[in-house]
């Protein structure tokens, strides 16, 4: 009965929805062919640097090596250009990002946890540092470090690169941890848990994949940073990859292409790495868009 | 009572410091080496501050003498121009409007196409900037691969980087810039339910109609808040104008930043450099006010 019910309004029903799926996949199609062609126009350029790089007489254009090869890497895999300026790199990003994680941390706590006086306005100033051009702030930086003695001095870089990623890691790790419930804690303090031990072995735990965002962000930002070690540093033995990738590129006067795109892939890959870590286990950059969304 | 009262009020206090302890190194980190230098530079913008000659031995306080020059100068209100012309171009236009489109394209592509362009995009952001800069450099300089593709097809030499330098990196910032954006916007219509779009469809309205009337008035505050950020972003990019074009040629391309990195570092300039900076800082601190508005009631 049900069945004779429904044919003649399944019979009416199936064409026209057979024509709206065609015009639906139709659409599709043309959606994802704009979407192709804007990604095609973002991996183009892309494409000298992976071709150049393993083409022993590589130009400025595009073209496919006639004989591909690993001579460029080998060329600029010693120890000035390659290994010096990678571990000076290492060295300066990590500490300032371990600083930066730690401040952070230690400052979000009470941030997240108490509602006292100074919270609203220090969050406040937080997010109005956030956006100041830090460009900017290089000329009186670089002022006060002649005062104080710190420029080309490896301490001072690092101090100054930690307190950039200051104001955007405080914002980010209050916000993570206003996701861990308040009452967790609560029993640690009965137990007579002081709230740093608290923040230690309760908050921390649970809340590492905002530690972990917070951390490979704050390292990518510095890792790219070119205007901070290039103003504060001045000793070749101390720059980091992202200046001396630089000074590898005007000190010759006739360019070895294929030697600066191997170098640049190099320089690149611990952060494309990092970047493809951070979106395997915690679902993308969206993670991010989260947290700055407003 | 009130003798239970000094004692409460001590332990009290004494736990309000205790609270407050952890804020500690991060308040002296941003006191001594972002808050100093703020300070500093609002009181170095008004001396003749110099790395050699008189304003090296002697700098002394000369009053809005640096603002008079900078004001005066035609190199400063071209680099003034330059930024806006930048900061339009790549950013409010640029990033903002590709970003909004990959974004709301998204949504309707099918799942491989959307990982494999999403992967691009945001592989042009993860690069460094000074990479991304040898990119672009080698994408449209005169013996570029546009210029050899262009060549092939018979369209003959568009040398980008000497005649408008200032749209060729507004291109690659663009490329570099773009997936913020677009992360943002992808973030925000995530949270927009279909059935209000769906509702607008049945009642007829089409699809730029939609969008218009129905999906960005639901996101606006992302819309002002991506502006705001990319905004403020564009305004101090240094690296990559500094590796494609190094401000040149002449001053085509010489944004603010760069301007100043000049007169301060090549000339030796810093009390003049300090007085730009300034220019800069405050600008950056009005669109942050904005921003701190727009978010205001979050916190």
């Amino acid at each position: 009965m049900a069945t004779t019910m429904s044919r003649p309004v399944t019979a009416a029903a199936a064409p026209r929805s057979r024509t709206m799926h065609a015009r639906s996949r139709a659409q599709k199609a043309v959606v994802n062919l704009v979407l192709l062609l804007i990604g095609a126009m973002f991996v183009v350029p892309l494409l000298w640097v992976l071709l150049a790089s393993v083409n022993a007489d590589a130009g400025l254009s595009v073209s496919w090596p006639g004989h591909p090869s690993l001579d460029n890497f080998k060329a600029v895999l010693d120890e000035e250009t390659t290994f010096r300026p990678m571990r000076n790199g290492l060295l300066l990003c990590g500490s300032a990002a371990v600083l930066t994680l730690v401040a952070s941390t230690l400052a979000a706590y009470p941030l997240s946890r108490y509602d006292t006086r100074y919270r609203k306005p220090f969050l406040l100033t937080i997010l109005f540092s956030t956006g100041l051009p830090i460009t900017a702030i290089m000329v009186p930086v670089y002022g006060l470090f002649v005062q104080i003695n710190l420029v080309d001095t490896r301490i001072g870089t690092v101090l100054f690169l930690a307190t950039t990623g200051l104001p955007f890691g405080i914002w980010l790790m209050k916000n993570f941890m206003d996701g861990v419930p308040v009452s967790l804690e609560e029993a640690a303090w009965t137990d007579g848990a002081s709230s740093l031990q608290a923040l230690r072995f309760v908050v921390l735990p649970l809340m590492w994949p905002g530690l972990a965002v917070v951390a490979i962000f704050t390292f990518i930002g510095m890792w790219g940073n070119f205007f901070v070690p290039f103003v504060l540093l001045l000793s070749p033995d101390k720059l980091p990859a992202s200046v001396s990738i630089y000074t590898f590129f005007s000190q010759y006067g006739q360019v070895a292409y294929g030697q600066l795109a191997a170098y640049s892939l190099i320089y690149a890959l611990p952060v494309v790495l990092l970047y493809l870590l951070l979106s395997r286990k915690l679902g993308g950059a969206f993670t991010l868009g989260g947290a700055v969304k407003g | 009572m009130s003798v239970a009262h000094p004692r409460a009020d001590a332990s009290q206090s004494r736990r309000a410091v205790a609270r407050a302890l952890p804020l500690a190194p991060a308040t002296l980190l941003l006191l001594v080496f972002l808050a100093g230098p703020i300070v500093w530079s609002v009181y170095g913008a008004f001396t003749n501050t110099a790395l050699s000659g008189a304003g090296a031995a002697n700098s002394h306080f000369i009053g809005l003498d640096n603002f008079h020059k900078a004001f005066d100068s035609s190199a400063f209100r071209n680099s003034v121009v330059l930024t806006l012309v930048f900061t339009f171009l790549s950013a409010i236009v640029g990033q903002n409007l590709v970003g909004l489109c990959l974004a709301l394209l998204m949504r309707a592509g099918s799942k491989v196409v959307r990982t494999l362009v999403g992967a691009f995009v945001v592989g042009a952001w993860v690069i460094p900037e000074v990479v991304a800069g040898y990119i672009w450099y080698a994408f449209l300089g005169k013996d570029g691969s546009l210029n050899a593709f262009f060549d092939s097809v018979g369209l003959g030499h568009q040398a980008l980087l000497f005649s408008h330098p200032i749209v060729a990196v507004s291109i690659a910032n663009i490329w570099r810039g773009t997936a913020f954006s677009m992360l943002v916007y992808s973030a925000a219509l995530s949270e927009v339910p279909r059935e209000l779009e769906e509702a607008a469809e049945v009642d007829g309205a089409s699809g730029a109609r939609r969008l218009w009337s129905v999906t960005l008035p639901l996101i606006r505050r992302s819309v002002t808040t991506n502006l705001m950020l990319i905004t403020l972003q564009t305004l101090s990019v240094f690296g990559l104008i500094y590796t494609m074009t190094k401000g040149g040629p002449g001053t085509k391309s010489q944004t603010l930043p760069l301007y100043m990195y000049e007169q301060a570092f090549s000339f030796g300039q810093l009390g003049y450099g300090t007085a730009l900076a300034l220019v800069m800082l405050v600008v950056g601190a009005v669109f942050s006010l904005v921003y701190l508005r727009v978010l205001k009631t979050e916190i």
